[in-house]
Formats: structure tokens, C-alpha cells, sequence
């Protein structure tokens, strides 16, 4: 009796124990199977605390394996399973429960799991407490990443567990940042909130204004007596604050007033009130103005057959019985005002950071002008020739670039081969321009610009029968993405600042060349007084053919930094080319520095314009375009103008 | 005696039918760039439809005759649409027309199609506000894309501020009107829209993402609508990487980029973006697998498949379909028997045509994978397309109904006919 | 005086004969009044034509004989399509939307039908507010003005500006393709008020007219017929006269003019002015054809195609101009139509609508290179020989 009994207690015990040993996990997915199924992020969130709260240890690998949408399931029994691809493209299974293999399966037999990014994200908040600790460094900074997207009351308590033990600097500030953030926001204790606010009051951080925020926001409320709760402010009707129209609005929300006679309302009453094709005894044919509707609207409202419409005094009388007020949601007022306080603070940080953050897109687009219009200073500026190919010049380095990475796929090997290639393919193709056109042509600048033009649309049709229409990729090395993070509101990427090097190393090129070396002390020869030059020994044909060739050559360069940082299509070059022309010509003909200060001035100007209307930019680019024809009709040498030479002599 | 009869009757109805079908071969238009800007994406479109009539020749034609592509090219230019159109249904005579891209080429076509009761098939996504007898929509109206993806936002990313950025046109200007009026009957506030138009091709991004990460600074989560076309997505893309904003902090959603603007691109920085369509090459069928290898086949492997180019499979199947029913290529006849007509989506369940012009189809949401695909992550059931949208007052009290009442634009607060062409 | 002009030009005569004679023909080769052998879009291409002339002749005037090279003429063009395509719209929409109130039970009030029109007009732009340069867009009369008014005084005051500012040579012409340029870029805003990218369309609808569009077409095709025409006697006379040796003394040599007491200035002024309303009517004629105008038609390439028409037809001579723009229009037009046969090569097919532009394109080189009279320079060529062979 006994040994039966205890052989009943060990079998139940053992059966526990086999039962334990099955499949607990997928025992929870399993009841949480319809909800997981749906992975909506408005019904999931009790399926994610069932999977919490069973406190599996293996619930972690679980929830990361289904975040990373690697988690299946097996039509034929709905088993959730991890699954890893073959290179057969069938899939190895692994039970959750003991990681054990379960066989293999092609993807007709099973269904993936696709969890939105909502979805993620609240799988992320609910790994947060798993991987605060973990000893990933990675793992951590996931969980730091989830509770600054979406901080949650619940999560201060294990961050603040988490930060004694914390050993990666990196980590450790951030948690701690993270700690004072969370503090203010969902911390009991006001002074500790007031504490952390007044710590980091004048931060620039988006999200310390992301926490603030939130504290700050008011209700607006309509009251006859000064209203309960934290108050932040009362309104004067009339104000930008509150307009006449948006108070008695709001009055008539509350319904405190009486709402307004629409145009439509009224024309529904007389259209009702129609007895035998007259209205109040006025007939309807006569109803085509409106001063006439509102009139026999109001003879209806004497017979009492509609609503009095409400007059602009009514509205005076309810406004004036009525104060406004906004109140905040927060109901303590110590940390409102510490709040405010520490947001005005920062405010002028951020005015300040912003205006230098449009300094450097201003400073960067001028150099991308600079960049596609130095090329131009040269063939332009120092020779006078209208290159209209110019931009397909710019083009057809980018092309290069492309076809490199063809071959080459180290990012960086071919870039650095992409370069100078382009510069080579470029020079080529504007030795061979020089040579076979423009030459012909120097006592013809206009025709020049047909010439060239007729080059230009060849080209690029020529490039959309090679290349297709579609947009082909260049990218940049992993060493060129992002950007350099001056603080939150200051940031410029790397490949700009590496733009705006490379134009300032073709300054430098530019100036060397012209300034110190024989064929720059022959161009200006040349292009001063050829006959003169050529009686010297200069070469006149080899020297034109040679600055052309270097201008084509640097415009190559130029084309593959822009594709770069933005496309690589056929018709990139004639983006730039109109630009280009107008950069010269602003920045006064035939002086580098005069480029670079047009650069300057229609960049710096563009960004100004964009910044007072950011919701347009197409006007910046208009206003851009009127300023700089007006501006050349008082300055028509340009910024810098060369002495004794009028525009197009 | 009997079998003869039936013999003879066989006869006479197999050689009545091509009799029937009048004038062989039935033209079909194809008016899509060739070359200028658009080239871009119509080539492929016009491709899609050649191949699209050599499966249908291969199949025996329609009505027994073959099908005859006409294909020319209105390169970009949005009046020369008009003139190619007038040609192709005056000179070459075709008996439909399979075309347009941009929404100012379709106004361009439209006056001439509606005076020569031609008939368009339009395969594009497009912002709605229009309901032309002569015309079938088979692209999205904004109810079946940016609707339910700025749900998608709303519901399952939990967005509560909107960055609204698209290209200076008509598309994204009525889309972002229509969006501005569903959010704020959402309950989102007027200052938690931004909005920004850029010209197109624009490639200096560094501002516009600069002003959406400074969104985020009243800590409510920003999420960015995009309804930007075309190359300027690639500098957009590339700037946003650039920012090192994921797809985690700022969701980008996109009404106009697909598969083949992706291929412009290197995606895997831009994982987890979204997009949504009709359409995606990913999306795993039967008749989608076929589809693609065809395609592939036609055109090289590293071609792609997007939405637009389902549309015509769509458009023009059920073209095919209701031909044969109406026994003739007849624009009237056709389109009668076009109301109803159903044919399989290559995502799975049934396009059906509406009265209104425009097709239920599915609304599928992908996130960019680093393959230069989309993941499919949300399918809804099919959603019928509304030609007028619900969401502004002006266009909430008209619908369109061709088949009972007879008219693209009727008011139905006054119940009447505002008109029967055309708003062009 | 008149018959003394003609007679020193017998050019303009034989020109006008020409026109009158094609312009029968085509009338009696219609569809719409004729024996049906040329087709309405035909009618309208050629018609088409015939206006991209009259600014080709505009062109002349100020590049072949004045010397100025403007990139930026196609922006006359463009408005003063515009300004004829706002009352088209207008009138057509007010029309639609009266028939339709009126079906309501009260008689529409003025401001519903503005607000109806509106809605019409300006919906899909999402707006329904009237702009304010629409606000004469009710009237034929001052619209019809406007076509020349608005491009001649922008053309005055840009003229003013950039000649007072002896802005010369390839500045103007780039300063002139920064003007339309930036007026493109202007349109293409929601905010001008003309329907941004959309621009106008359905032009082709004439408001109250219900005769079919292979009437009209002839109707349209007979004044730009007139209007070209009108335009050749105007700028022959022009160019004949004592003003013409001036601003072709300009041409060769602008200091030499100016020294000689002339007001150089506004000699150029008044022919750029006057080049402009040129173009302005032009564009009138054309785009009511076209059925659509908007923002991309100013763009600067227009323009750049214009002078290359100009240029291949040989400038200097207005026939040339003429000659160069119809035969260049009409080639493009074949080649991208589709109609063009493929040349297979074996190894390469070469399909016209790839390959046509790089043939355009080269062939401007080779024009400016080796013929920098053009189709013109060659009748010249056969007409002295003919004198020679006569003597």
C-alpha cells in the first residue's frame, strides 16, 4: 500500500516532471496562438505579457527570435518553431523549448511570422528587462534604444537596477542620461522630478525637449470661474492666442452658444420652407444674391418657421460672459515651472545650434555648386568657351563610378580607382570636344552654345541607350556614411564634408595650376592675346586643348562626388549645368574666387529662403533664380569683376 | 442527320464568330514615354504590355483575331499625350488604349479620349478627384494606399506627428490634402502636420531631414508620409541613412517608390522603411511566381516586377475578358461588359471592376528589405477604390456610377448630375 | 510705299504664296471640310507648326538680324498661352457649372457660381479660392490683350534692365535662360495660382462652340495660317527699312552704331519687345491646339530648340527660320511617332525613338560646323548660281 502509494507519488511526480520536460514554451505560444497569429499591435500586447510572465528563461531567446522575424510556423500542427534557411532553400526547425533540431522543412509547409515594427517595438520594451543586464554589450544598447523609443513607467525601476553593475562607459552614460529623463517624466517623488529637470535644464538634446514636452501640454478650457488645477495661462479673446472665431467655436463646442446660420444651413431652411414657388411670400426666382436669401431667411424668422441667426452682438455677449483658460495635464506646478524654466533655457542653445546647423547646409551646398561649376570656371571663366555638355561631363564621371563598382565591389578600392578614371575619361572626351568642335568655333561663342548644346542632348541620349532610363547606384564606402554629430540639432554627413574638401582641394589645384605653372602661365597667355602668345612660342592649339581637357577632367570628378551623394541618371548633369552658368557669371568671369563667392551667395541665399518657408523649396530655387537676374543687372561683371572688361566683351 | 447538323451548326458559329469581331487585328495603344523624363518608368510599362499581347496572341488572340500593338512615343511631353492620343484613335484607329503615367499627362489626354469615346486603361496610382467615362482606373485611388498606410501608421506604429513630404505636383498636393483631412478627423492637430513640397529630381535633402528629426523634439513620435517621385527618393534615402534615422525612429511610408526605384539604391541601410502598394514583386503566389519568370525571361534576370505593371496585367485580362463577352471590340459594348468583371490579383484573392471605373484590390504594406525588395508584412482585403474621396467636404457628397446612374460626378445631396465629362 | 516693299522683296511675295497655297490644300485635303486624305491631329500638328514658326521668325529677328541670342523667348510663348488658356478655362467651366446649379431649387447666387468655378478650376490643386491675376479671366476682350501686354512688358522690363546694364553676348543669353527658367520654376508653385504643374487643359474645347474638333482644327489652323503670315509681311518691313540697317548695323558691329549717335539700347529694347509680343500671339494660336499648356513648355530647353530651328534653317533670313523649324519639328514628329521603320543591323537593331535625339544632336554640331547659313544658306547658294548662269 505504501510502495504503491509512493510509486503513484513518483510516477505523478515523474509525470510532472515529463510533462515539464515536453514543451513549456510552446505550451504559452500555443495559448497565446491567436494573437500571435494576428500580430496586430492592438491586441498583441497581452500574448507579449503571457509570454513575460510565464518566466521561462528560455522566453528571451523567444522574444528575440520572433523580433527578428525568424520565427515559423509549421502549418501541418501550428508548432511555433525557429527556423534558419539552407542554401537548398528548405529550413532547419529548432524547438524554443530545449534548441533541439525537429527536422527540416520547405517554406510551402510553413508560414512566417512577420511582426510589424509596432509589433517589434513592444517586444523590444518587453526584452527590455531580460537585456538590461545581459552580457552583450550590444544586447544592452538594443534595450537603452527600445526605452528611448518608448519609455514606460515600468521600465525606471529595472534601468535604475541596472545602472550599478554597468561597466561599458558608453552604456553607463547613456543609462544614467536615460535615468535622469525617466525620472522626470514618471517618477512619484516631485522634488526628484524638479531635481532631475533643474540637472539638465539648457540641454540640447531632442529628447530632453522630448520629455519636457509632453509635461508642458495643456487643455484649453471654456469656465465662468477660474477653473481647478494647474493653470497655466488665461486668454484674451481677440489675441493671435485666441481669435474671436476659435473662442466662440470652442463656446460652441462646450455648448455654451449657439451655433452660427451656415450659408448652407439657411439654404436648406428655404429650400424646406418652398410654398408654391415662393418663400415667406418672396418668390424664389428672386433668390440669386445672398443679401436676398439672408432676407427672406429673416422674414421666415419673424413668421418663426426658422432659427434666429446669431448676430455678431450675440456672439460679443457670450465671449464676455466666458473666461479661457489652459491648464495644464501635469497637476504639479513645481516641476510646470521647473519644466518651463528648463526649456527656455535651452531654447536659445537651440536657436543658435539651428542657425549654425543651416550655416553648414548652406556652406555644403555651396560647395556642390563649387564642385560643378569649377570645371566650368575654367572652360568659361579663364577661356571663354559655352560648354553646354559641361553637366553631361559631370554625368559621365558619375557613369564611371557606377561601371567601377561594377567591377570592383570594395566600396573603397573603388572609389579611389573611380576618381581618378573619371578624371581620364572626362579629360579624354574633352580633349576630344576641344579638337573636334570647339576649336572651329572661337571666334563664334554663340555658336559655340548650339554646338555644345547638340553635343549635350547626344550625350545624354546616348547614356539612356547604354545605361537605361532607370537610376543605377553608386555608393559610397562605409567610411563616408552617416555623419558628424556636432549635438542634436548640429549634424552634417561625412560624405558632404568630404564634398566640401574635395572643392576646396580644386581651389587649391585650380590656383596652383593657373598661378604657378607653365601651362596656367599659357592659358592666361593664350587667352589674353593669342597672336601675342603664339609669336612667343606658345603653342596657342595645344594649350587650349589642354585647359579644356582639364576642365572637362575636373567636372568628371565632380560628377562622381555628386552621384555620390545623390543620383546617377542620365539627365543628372542638366541639373547642375544651369547652376553652374549662373555661379560664373554671379561670381564675375574669369576669377576663381569670384566662383566661389557666387557659390557662396546662391547656396547661403537658397538656405535663407528655404529657412523662412520650409514647407516650400521650389520657392527658394524661384526667389534664387529673380535674385540673381536682378542682382547681375546692377553688378553685370559680377561679384568680382575683372578691370576694363564689360560682360561679353 | 443530327451530327451533321451540329456539324454544320459548329461550323457556322466558329467561322460567325471571327465574322463577328468585324475588323481584324483588334489595335490595342500603347501610350507610354519612351524617352524624356518619364522614361523612366513607362518604358517598363510599355514593355509589360507588348508581352502582355504576345501571351494573349500566343493564347489564339481575342474573338479569333490577333492583337496588334501600336506604340508610340509622347516622350514627356504633356501636350504631345494629347496629340498621340488624338492619332492613335483617329489615324491607327485601336480600339483601347493602355497608358499614361503622370496625372497632368492624363488631364492632357482626357478632353480627347471623352470627344472620341476612346477608351483608356490607366495603371497607375493617382490622387483621385476624377471620374471619366472613357477612362478605367486600374492604379489605386488614395483610399486604397494612403488610407489605409497612414491607418498603419496611426494604429500599428502609434505616429502621432506627420512629416508630409512629396514632390511639387498634383499628386502629392491632392494626396496631402486629402491625408491633412483624414488626420484631422483622427484627431492629430494641425501643427503636428508638416508639410513640404520639393521640386522634382531635387537632391539637396539635408534641411527637409534635418527639419523632420527637430519634429521629434515635443516627444511625440514622428512618422513621414512620402509621396515623393521618382530619382529625388534616392538623395532623400541617401540623406536620411546619412542622418542615421532608422526605420525604428522615423518610419518612412512611400506611395511612389516600388521595386524598380530600389534598384537605384543600396537598401541596406534603409531596411524596415515602408512602402505601400497594390502590388509587390515579393508577394508569394502561384500566379505571381509565373508571372515574374515570364518577365525575367522576356526582359533579364535582373529585372523587376512592380504595381503599375499589375495594373495592366489586371486591366488588360479583364479587357481580354470583357471583349469576348461583348463579342466586340466596340468601346460602348466593352465597357458595359467591363462593369463586374472579375479577374485574380497576382497577390492573391479577385480584382473586381466597379461601377465608378476603379477596381477592389488588396492594400499591401512591405518594408524595404536589404535585398532591394519588399517584405510583406500587412495585406488587407480587397478595398473598392472611391473616385471621390470621403475625406474632403467638397468631394464627400459625389460619386461615381457609370452603370446605374450614368455619371462620374453626381451629387448626392442634391441628387443630380454635376457633369458628364470630365474635370480636366 | 507698299508696293515699293514688296517689289524690293520679291522673297515675301513668293513666301506668301506659298502659305496661301498650303494652307488651300491643306483645307481641301481635310477631314473636316475637305476630302478627308489628311487627318484632324494632322491638321493640328501642321497648325502647330505653323505658330512655332511665327516664333521662329520672332527668333530671327532678334538673334539673325539683331544679334541678340535669347534663350529665353519660349517664356513669351508660354504666357501668352496662359493668358488665353485662363479665359478658355474660365469661360468653359462657368458654362458647366451654371448648367448644373441651375438645376437646384433656388436660382444660383453669384457667389456660388464663382465658388462653383473654383472648385472646378482650382480642386485638383486642392483650393477653390480665385487667385488674383484670374481676375479678368471672365473677359475675352482683356485676355486677348494680355496675350500681347504681359510677355511685352516683361520683355520691357527685362529688357530694360539687362540692355541699360549693356548685359551682352552669352551673358544675356544666359541671363535669358535664368528668366524663363525662373518663370518655369514660378509656375510650377501651387502658389501662381495657374494650376502648378497641371497647368491649363482641355484648351481644345472651345467655350459655346459645338462645331467637332476637325472644324475647329481648320479654324485654328486657318490664323496661325493668317497670323504667320501677317507676322512675315510685319518683320520683313521691319527688317527692309531704315530700322532694319540699324539693328543689323548693331549685329556686325554694336560700338560702331552707338558712336554713329544711335540709341543702341532702345533699338534692342523695341525689337525685343516686339520679338516678345510676336511670341506671345504665337503661343495664343498654339496651345488651344495643344489642348494643355504648363509649366514644363517654358522651360529653358524650349528655347535652346528654338534657336537651333533657327539656326539650322539658317538665320538671317526669315524664309530660313521658317524652312528650319517645320522641317525639324515635322522630322521629330515622324521619328518619335512610332511610325519610323527600325534598321536592323544584324548584330544591333537601331530603333528610331533610342537613336533620334543623338542624330538631332549631332546633326546641330555638323550644322554649326560646316553649314552656319543652314538649309538657308544652301537656297541662297542655288539662287546666285542660277543669277550667275544667267549673266
Amino acid at each position: 500500500m505504501k510502495s504503491l502509494l509512493l510509486a503513484l507519488c513518483f510516477a505523478l511526480s515523474f509525470g510532472h516532471l515529463a510533462l515539464a520536460q515536453m514543451t513549456p514554451v510552446q505550451d504559452v505560444l500555443q495559448t497565446q496562438r491567436a494573437l500571435i497569429e494576428k500580430s496586430s499591435r492592438r491586441t498583441i500586447g497581452p500574448a507579449i505579457d503571457a509570454l513575460v510572465a510565464s518566466g521561462l528563461p528560455q522566453m528571451q531567446n523567444v522574444l528575440e527570435v520572433w523580433q527578428g522575424k525568424q520565427m515559423w510556423q509549421r502549418k501541418a500542427d501550428g508548432l511555433f518553431l525557429a527556423a534558419t534557411k539552407n542554401d537548398d532553400g528548405s529550413y532547419t526547425l529548432q524547438s524554443f523549448d530545449d534548441g533541439a533540431e525537429v527536422g527540416t522543412a520547405t517554406s510551402t509547409d510553413l508560414k512566417q511570422l512577420k511582426p510589424n515594427s509596432g509589433v517589434r517595438a513592444m517586444i523590444a520594451t518587453a526584452l527590455v528587462q531580460f537585456q538590461l543586464s545581459d552580457s552583450d554589450p550590444a544586447k544592452r544598447a538594443d534595450a537603452l534604444d527600445s526605452i528611448a523609443r518608448d519609455p514606460e513607467a515600468a521600465l525606471l525601476a529595472p534601468l535604475r537596477a541596472s545602472i550599478e553593475g554597468e561597466q561599458d562607459a558608453a552604456i553607463l552614460a547613456r543609462k544614467t542620461r536615460l535615468e535622469r529623463l525617466m525620472s522626470m517624466a514618471y517618477d512619484d517623488d516631485i522634488p526628484t522630478r524638479v531635481g532631475a529637470i533643474n540637472d539638465m535644464s539648457g540641454d540640447l538634446g531632442v529628447d530632453f525637449r522630448a520629455t519636457l514636452n509632453p509635461i508642458l501640454t495643456t487643455k484649453r478650457i471654456v469656465s465662468q470661474t477660474m477653473p481647478e488645477g494647474n493653470i497655466a495661462r488665461e486668454l484674451t479673446v481677440g489675441t493671435d492666442a485666441l481669435p474671436r472665431i476659435q473662442a466662440y467655436d470652442l463656446m460652441i463646442a462646450g455648448g455654451d452658444a449657439p451655433l452660427q446660420i451656415t450659408a448652407d444651413a439657411r439654404d436648406a431652411v428655404l429650400e424646406a420652407n418652398i410654398i408654391a414657388g415662393r418663400i415667406a411670400d418672396i418668390p424664389v426666382i428672386q433668390l440669386s444674391t445672398e443679401s436676398a436669401r439672408d432676407r427672406a431667411y429673416d422674414a421666415l424668422v419673424t413668421g418663426g418657421l426658422a432659427a434666429p441667426r446669431v448676430t455678431q452682438e450675440d456672439i460679443d455677449a457670450s465671449l464676455a460672459s466666458f473666461r479661457f483658460f489652459d491648464v495644464y495635464d501635469e497637476p504639479s506646478e513645481a516641476v510646470t515651472k521647473a519644466a518651463e524654466a528648463a526649456l527656455a533655457a535651452s531654447e536659445t542653445r537651440v536657436a543658435i545650434s539651428q542657425a549654425a546647423d543651416l550655416g553648414l547646409d548652406a556652406l555644403s551646398l555651396a560647395s556642390i555648386y563649387f564642385l560643378a561649376a569649377i570645371g566650368l570656371a575654367i572652360t568659361f571663366g579663364v577661356m571663354g568657351v559655352i560648354n553646354m555638355a559641361h553637366g553631361e561631363f559631370i554625368m559621365m564621371g558619375a557613369y564611371t563610378g557606377y561601371v567601377v563598382q561594377l567591377f570592383v565591389p570594395n566600396h573603397t578600392a573603388s572609389i579611389l580607382i573611380a576618381v581618378p578614371l573619371a578624371f581620364v575619361v572626362t579629360f579624354a572626351a574633352g580633349v576630344a570636344l576641344e579638337r573636334l568642335v570647339v576649336r572651329w568655333l572661337y571666334h563664334r561663342p554663340l555658336e559655340t552654345l548650339l554646338a555644345t548644346f547638340g553635343v549635350s542632348i547626344a550625350l545624354q541620349q546616348l547614356a539612356k541607350n547604354i545605361f537605361g532610363t532607370q537610376a543605377r547606384p553608386l555608393t559610397s564606402p562605409a567610411w563616408l556614411d552617416g555623419a558628424w554629430v556636432i549635438n542634436d540639432v548640429v549634424s552634417i554627413s561625412y560624405i558632404r564634408i568630404a564634398i566640401f574638401i574635395l572643392a576646396l582641394l580644386f581651389l587649391a589645384l585650380f590656383l596652383f595650376i593657373m598661378k604657378r605653372t607653365r601651362l596656367g602661365l599659357e592659358t592666361r597667355a593664350v587667352t589674353q592675346n593669342p597672336k601675342m602668345a603664339a609669336s612667343m612660342g606658345i603653342n596657342p592649339d595645344r594649350v587650349n586643348m589642354l585647359t579644356f581637357g582639364i576642365g572637362s577632367g575636373i567636372a568628371g570628378i565632380a560628377g562622381v562626388a555628386i552621384g555620390l551623394f545623390a543620383k546617377v541618371t542620365s539627365e543628372m548633369g542638366s541639373d547642375y549645368i544651369v547652376q553652374s552658368f549662373m555661379t560664373v557669371v554671379v561670381g564675375g568671369v574669369g576669377n576663381i574666387w569670384g566662383t566661389l563667392a557666387g557659390a557662396a551667395m546662391i547656396g547661403g541665399f537658397q538656405k535663407g529662403v528655404e529657412f523662412l518657408n520650409p514647407s516650400n523649396t521650389l520657392a527658394a530655387q524661384t526667389y534664387m533664380i529673380i535674385f540673381i537676374i536682378i542682382f547681375i543687372q546692377f553688378r553685370p561683371r559680377g561679384i568680382i569683376a575683372l578691370k576694363g572688361r564689360a560682360a561679353g566683351d | 442527320m443530327k451530327t451533321t447538323s451540329a456539324f454544320v451548326a459548329a461550323l457556322t458559329l466558329s467561322t460567325a464568330l471571327p465574322a463577328f469581331a468585324a475588323n481584324c487585328p483588334i489595335k490595342v495603344g500603347v501610350l507610354h514615354s519612351l524617352s524624356g523624363t518619364m522614361a523612366i518608368s513607362e518604358t517598363t510599362l510599355k514593355d509589360t504590355m507588348e508581352m502582355l499581347i504576345d501571351q494573349q496572341n500566343a493564347k489564339g488572340g481575342v474573338l479569333g483575331c490577333e492583337l496588334e500593338a501600336v506604340v508610340v512615343d509622347p516622350a514627356s511631353d504633356w501636350p504631345l499625350f494629347a496629340e498621340k492620343a488624338r492619332e492613335l484613335l483617329t489615324v491607327q484607329e485601336v480600339d483601347v488604349i493602355f497608358g499614361n503615367w503622370t496625372s497632368v499627362s492624363r488631364k492632357s489626354v482626357l478632353p480627347v479620349i471623352e470627344e472620341l469615346n476612346g477608351l483608356l486603361f490607366y495603371p497607375v496610382q493617382y490622387e483621385g478627384e476624377e471620374s471619366s467615362k472613357n477612362v478605367f482606373y486600374t492604379g489605386a485611388a488614395p483610399n486604397q494606399q494612403a488610407i489605409p498606410a497612414t491607418d498603419y501608421f496611426l494604429e500599428e506604429l502609434g505616429i502621432e506627428k506627420f512629416a508630409l513630404l512629396g514632390t511639387d505636383y498634383v499628386y502629392p498636393r491632392t494626396t496631402n490634402n486629402i491625408l491633412e483631412a483624414y488626420l484631422q478627423s483622427k484627431g492629430i492637430a494641425d501643427s503636428d502636420i508638416f508639410v513640404n513640397y520639393t521640386p522634382f529630381g531635387h537632391s539637396d535633402w539635408s534641411k527637409i531631414v534635418a527639419d523632420v528629426v527637430a519634429l521629434g523634439a515635443d516627444g511625440k513620435k514622428v512618422g513621414v508620409i512620402s509621396t515623393i517621385n521618382g530619382d529625388a527618393n534616392i538623395g532623400f534615402y541617401k540623406e536620411l541613412t546619412a542622418a542615421g534615422v532608422s526605420a525604428d525612429d522615423i518610419p518612412v511610408v512611400a506611395f511612389s517608390v516600388g521595386e524598380e526605384e530600389l534598384s537605384g539604391l543600396d537598401t541596406s541601410n534603409l531596411v524596415g522603411h515602408l512602402a505601400a502598394w497594390n502590388y509587390f514583386q515579393s508577394a508569394d503566389t502561384p500566379a505571381n511566381t509565373e508571372w515574374i519568370a515570364a518577365w525575367k525571361e522576356r526582359m533579364g534576370a535582373e529585372r523587376v516586377t512592380n504595381d503599375p505593371m499589375e495594373a495592366h496585367y489586371i486591366g488588360f485580362n479583364m479587357w481580354v475578358n470583357a471583349v469576348t463577352e461583348a463579342g466586340s471590340a466596340d468601346v460602348d459594348a466593352v465597357r458595359s461588359a467591363m462593369y463586374g468583371q472579375e479577374f485574380p490579383n497576382l497577390t492573391g484573392g479577385t480584382a473586381v471592376m466597379l461601377p465608378n471605373h476603379h477596381l477592389s484590390k488588396p492594400v499591401l504594406i512591405g518594408e524595404i528589405t536589404a535585398e532591394g525588395q519588399f517584405d510583406i508584412i500587412s495585406q488587407t482585403a480587397e478595398v473598392p477604390g472611391d473616385a471621390w474621396t470621403d475625406f474632403l467636404p467638397e468631394s464627400a457628397k459625389l460619386v461615381s456610377d457609370w452603370k446605374e446612374l450614368g455619371c462620374g460626378m453626381y451629387n448626392t445631396e442634391t441628387k443630380t448630375c454635376v457633369q458628364t465629362l470630365s474635370n480636366y | 510705299m507698299e508696293r515699293s516693299f514688296i517689289a524690293r522683296n520679291p522673297s515675301v511675295l513668293i513666301f506668301l504664296s506659298i502659305l496661301a497655297l498650303f494652307t488651300l490644300g491643306v483645307t481641301i485635303l481635310s477631314e473636316g471640310l475637305g476630302i478627308g486624305v489628311i487627318s484632324t491631329s494632322f491638321v493640328k500638328v501642321l497648325g502647330k507648326t505653323l505658330c512655332l514658326c511665327l516664333i521662329a521668325i520672332a527668333m530671327d529677328l532678334i538673334w539673325g538680324y539683331t544679334g541678340i541670342l535669347s534663350l529665353g523667348h519660349f517664356a513669351f510663348f508660354g504666357l501668352g498661352g496662359y493668358m488665353i488658356g485662363m479665359w478658355l478655362m474660365y469661360e468653359r467651366t462657368r458654362q458647366i457649372v451654371e448648367t448644373s446649379l441651375s438645376e437646384g431649387v433656388l436660382p444660383p447666387t453669384p457667389e456660388e457660381i464663382s465658388t462653383g468655378i473654383g472648385n472646378q478650376i482650382f480642386g485638383v490643386v486642392g483650393s477653390s479660392e480665385f487667385p488674383l491675376i484670374w481676375a479678368f479671366a471672365d473677359s475675352l476682350m482683356v485676355q486677348l490683350a494680355f496675350v500681347v501686354v504681359v510677355p511685352g512688358i516683361l520683355a520691357l522690363v527685362f529688357g530694360w534692365l539687362a540692355f541699360r546694364s549693356r548685359v551682352t553676348g552669352v551673358y544675356l543669353s544666359i541671363l535669358t535662360q535664368a528668366m524663363t527658367l525662373g518663370l518655369s520654376l514660378y509656375l510650377f508653385q501651387n502658389a501662381s495660382g495657374l494650376r502648378g504643374n497641371n497647368g491649363l487643359s482641355g484648351l481644345q474645347n472651345l467655350p459655346g462652340v459645338t462645331a467637332p474638333q476637325s472644324v475647329v482644327s481648320l479654324w485654328f489652323f486657318w490664323a496661325s495660317a493668317l497670323a504667320l503670315a501677317l507676322g512675315y509681311l510685319l518683320v520683313a518691313w521691319v527688317v527692309s527699312g531704315k530700322f532694319g540697317s540699324v539693328i543689323q548695323g548693331i549685329r556686325d558691329n554694336e560700338a560702331r552704331v552707338r558712336f554713329l549717335g544711335y540709341s543702341v539700347e532702345t533699338y534692342k529694347l523695341a525689337v525685343f519687345t516686339l520679338t516678345a509680343c510676336i511670341s506671345g500671339i504665337a503661343g495664343a494660336l498654339y496651345y488651344p491646339q495643344a489642348g494643355i499648356i504648363n509649366p514644363a513648355e517654358v522651360a529653358p530647353i524650349a528655347s535652346i530648340y528654338l534657336a537651333v530651328w533657327v539656326a539650322i534653317g539658317g538665320r538671317g533670313r526669315l524664309y530660313g527660320a521658317v524652312i528650319g523649324t517645320a522641317f525639324v519639328s515635322l522630322v521629330s514628329s515622324w521619328f518619335t511617332g512610332g511610325q519610323a521603320p527600325d534598321v536592323p543591323l544584324g548584330f544591333y537593331t537601331v530603333k528610331w525613338v533610342d537613336w533620334w535625339l543623338v542624330l538631332l544632336g549631332l546633326s546641330f554640331v555638323l550644322v554649326t560646323l560646316y553649314a552656319p547659313n543652314g538649309i538657308g544658306g544652301l537656297i541662297d547658294l542655288l539662287k546666285s548660281r542660277r543669277k550667275e548662269t544667267d549673266a
